[in-house]
């Protein structure tokens, strides 16, 4: 009953925004991030996928990360609620690790993992989301998204298919990058490729893609993104599948789930 | 004879592990028999071999100079059935030091979530709860400080229990209730394996192999057992608990000497914690008042007085990939001047507050594969120093080598860490996980 609730939901907002798009040719570039971001991070109002990671660095040497990821939204482009369960590599095996994700900038996440083998829930102080996440070219905002309150927003391209919208931070002193561009694609808001230029050369330094784009249970989905860190030579691809979404998640973001995590996260 | 054939077993599991790690590197590519079998059984197969070796780095004129060197196998079983989880987790080792081979069953047990309300997990298995980073306060269940300072795995810290789990699940508040039927002590220092302050030999004295602590044991079942109680509760994420614990203390807490024996007098424990957000960190107090039943008065010398511990912490990300965090940690011995009356002439006395300060650092390198981590205790009452700087280094998602030490320093040989200063030993680990 929820399940088509959600649907109808959904498909009343394609209508709508159907009709603003045919009123009003070009949106500005506060509407298309906003709706980038929700595309990107807020689909639907719980998801779940199984998330291959393959980091490969300059030298050709793989290492793999193998996890379940659980989502619920608070609130769509508002505060979420993740949980990781690792599959891959062995050391990390059965560790769970669960953020309280807070959109307002200055809040940062509560974050939580949970190690089985010394039976130990830690709370992780970490404020900086501009750090790898599990050693890859992702960074933890890349997984976990950035507040658009962070930067200033500017339409510098409309193709047939994708927005160009420039994104500048207003804080440059805490992020690496002087600028970044996002390509957006017209029709599902899809961010299909980010390029991170350098704060000091300008240089471009990293490119983000999404290389392959899935309609799932009628949601736009990014099932492989690939990372290139063009600096160190390294890159990441990450792949999704078992992807699902309006499970009907409940209250599982909560110790008792990180020290036994449910069902769904197990699978 | 019997000493060359636990030579030899030692010798085999050793050799067996050596094997496995150096065959390793080439596993991946073919099937692995023992993992087909328990897939087929739904069940999952994992762990490791490992290679562990160190050295004291000064003589200690009780104990042997090699301080670890083992190899040891680890199988970890589990699967998940409609309900509930099984779970089965051991080590075989072979021991160099000891010279004998080891069979350590870590976990087995049963979980289940009979209602949505309920949690249980019965058998044996590894509990932990409480706030502090390598301080315990409320947190009684039994610890391996032998495995800790000779080099093991963090991992070997936590001995595991046999006991029962319940969780109970509330809008208001969360409740977990452990029992242990029969008392778990810690895997306290004993001289077996690394020397320590012996105050009843020779008025006190260093000690080791020589005169290892002689100890009467709990074996009561269901009479000689312990209870363990936390109610917690989330509050916009700030997590506070109560706690309560009705046992014996963990490493002998008293001395019997009409046996002439180390025992583990009666406690019970009250306590509480609260963990939150303070800053760009994390911050967390905890205290608990240790109510030692046998010497409440606190007027026998041999029995330990009733504490209060108290433990302030805060952690925090001060660079990139790199994480600090501080405690600082009281014992307040309770009923002092009677301490003082009733202790026997020429015995070193206990300070009344016993401080200790901890820092740890921690710093991922290498696109997080090498992590540099130090951690200290340093206290300024008893004027000693525990150092523990490890560097891990994942050369592949199956292959890790270590190097760490532990290092104990101090003014006084009586004191908590500098008691172990003939201890101080350097090791080095290679593992394969699978």
């Amino acid at each position: 009953m929820l399940h088509r609730m959600n649907i109808s939901l959904f498909v009343l907002s394609l209508g709508l925004t159907v009709a603003v798009g045919g009123a009003e040719d070009t949106p500005d570039a506060q509407t298309i991030v906003t709706k980038a971001n929700v595309a990107a991070y807020y689909q639907g109002d719980d998801g779940k996928a199984t998330v291959q990671m393959k980091i490969i660095d300059k030298q050709g040497q793989v290492r793999r990360r193998e996890f379940n990821i659980l989502r619920k939204d608070v609130a769509d482009g508002g505060d979420q609620n993740y949980f990781v369960y690792f599959q891959r590599p062995a050391d990390v095996r059965r560790m769970s690790y669960m953020v309280h994700k807070h959109a307002a900038v200055d809040k940062d996440d509560d974050r939580w993992l949970y190690m089985p083998a010394l039976d130990l829930v830690k709370r992780i102080a970490a404020s900086d989301k501009r750090t790898s996440f599990v050693g890859s070219d992702f960074l933890y905002e890349d997984v976990s998204g950035r507040s658009l309150e962070l930067d200033t927003h500017e339409l510098i391209e409309t193709t047939d298919e994708l927005f160009v919208v420039k994104n500048v931070p207003k804080k440059p002193e805490l992020v690496e990058f002087g600028h970044y561009n996002v390509r957006i694609d017209r029709k599902t808001y899809m961010p299909m490729k980010m390029e991170y230029y350098d704060k000091n050369s300008g240089e471009l330094y990293r490119v983000i893609e999404s290389q392959k784009v899935e309609t799932i249970e009628g949601f736009p989905t990014v099932t492989k993104s690939v990372v290139q860190n063009l600096k160190t030579g390294g890159k990441t691809e990450m792949e999704f599948t078992k992807v699902d979404y309006n499970i009907g998640l409940g209250d599982i973001f909560e110790e008792r789930y990180l020290r036994r995590p449910p069902r769904e996260a197990m699978r | 004879m019997m000493a060359a054939s636990r030579i030899t077993a030692a010798a085999l599991v050793f050799a067996a592990a050596l094997a496995n790690v150096g065959a390793a590197q080439d596993a991946e590519q073919k099937e692995d028999p023992v993992k087909a079998f328990f897939d087929g059984l739904d069940t999952e197969y994992h762990g490791f071999y490992e290679l562990r070796g160190g050295y004291r780095l000064q003589n200690d004129p009780y104990e042997k100079d090699m301080s670890i060197m083992e190899g040891r196998y680890q199988f970890d079983l589990f699967s998940f059935r409609d309900w509930g989880d099984v779970k089965v987790k051991g080590d075989f080792y072979g021991d160099l030091v000891e010279e004998q081979g080891v069979f350590d069953l870590r976990e087995a047990n049963i979980f289940a979530r009979p209602t949505d309300t309920m949690d249980l997990k019965f058998g044996r298995q590894v509990l932990t709860w409480g706030t502090g980073d390598l301080i315990f306060i409320n947190d009684l269940f039994p610890k391996d400080w032998q495995s800790f300072f000779i080099g093991r795995d963090v991992e070997y810290l936590k001995a595991p229990s046999d006991a029962v789990k319940m969780s109970l699940f509330f809008d208001a508040v969360n409740l977990d209730v452990t029992y242990t039927p029969e008392f778990d002590s810690d895997r306290f220092i004993s001289g077996e394996r690394l020397s320590y302050w012996n105050p009843v030999v020779n008025g006190g004295r260093l000690a080791g192999e020589d005169r290892t602590l002689s100890v009467e044991r709990r074996r009561e079942f269901f009479e000689e057992d312990e209870v363990a109680l936390r109610l917690y509760r989330n509050i916009s994420n700030y997590e506070l608990a109560c706690y309560g614990y009705w046992g014996y203390w963990k490493s002998p807490g008293g001395f019997n000497q009409t046996r002439s024996a180390a025992v583990f007098p009666e406690l019970y424990v009250y306590g509480a914690s609260l963990r939150g957000t303070v800053g760009k960190g994390i911050g967390n107090v905890e205290l608990g008042y240790y109510d030692s039943l046998d010497d409440r008065s606190g007027d026998d010398p041999l029995i330990n007085n009733s504490e209060m511990r108290y433990l302030l912490g805060y952690s925090q990300e001060i660079g990139t990939d790199f994480t600090a965090g501080v405690q600082y940690y009281v014992e307040q011995m309770l009923d002092y001047g009677s301490y003082e009356d009733t202790l026997p002439a020429g015995m070193p006395a206990r300070d009344e507050f016993r401080h200790v300060t901890t820092l740890r650092l921690t710093k991922l390198l290498m696109s997080q594969n090498l992590r540099l981590s130090l951690f200290t205790y340093y206290s300024p009452s008893d004027e000693d120093v525990y150092m523990r700087p490890i560097a891990n280094y994942k050369a592949s998602d199956q292959l890790s080598l270590e190097i760490g030490s532990n290092i104990f320093f101090g003014d006084d040989d009586y004191t908590f860490f500098n008691q172990f200063q003939n201890n101080t030993n350097l090791y080095t680990a290679v593992r394969y996980s699978f």
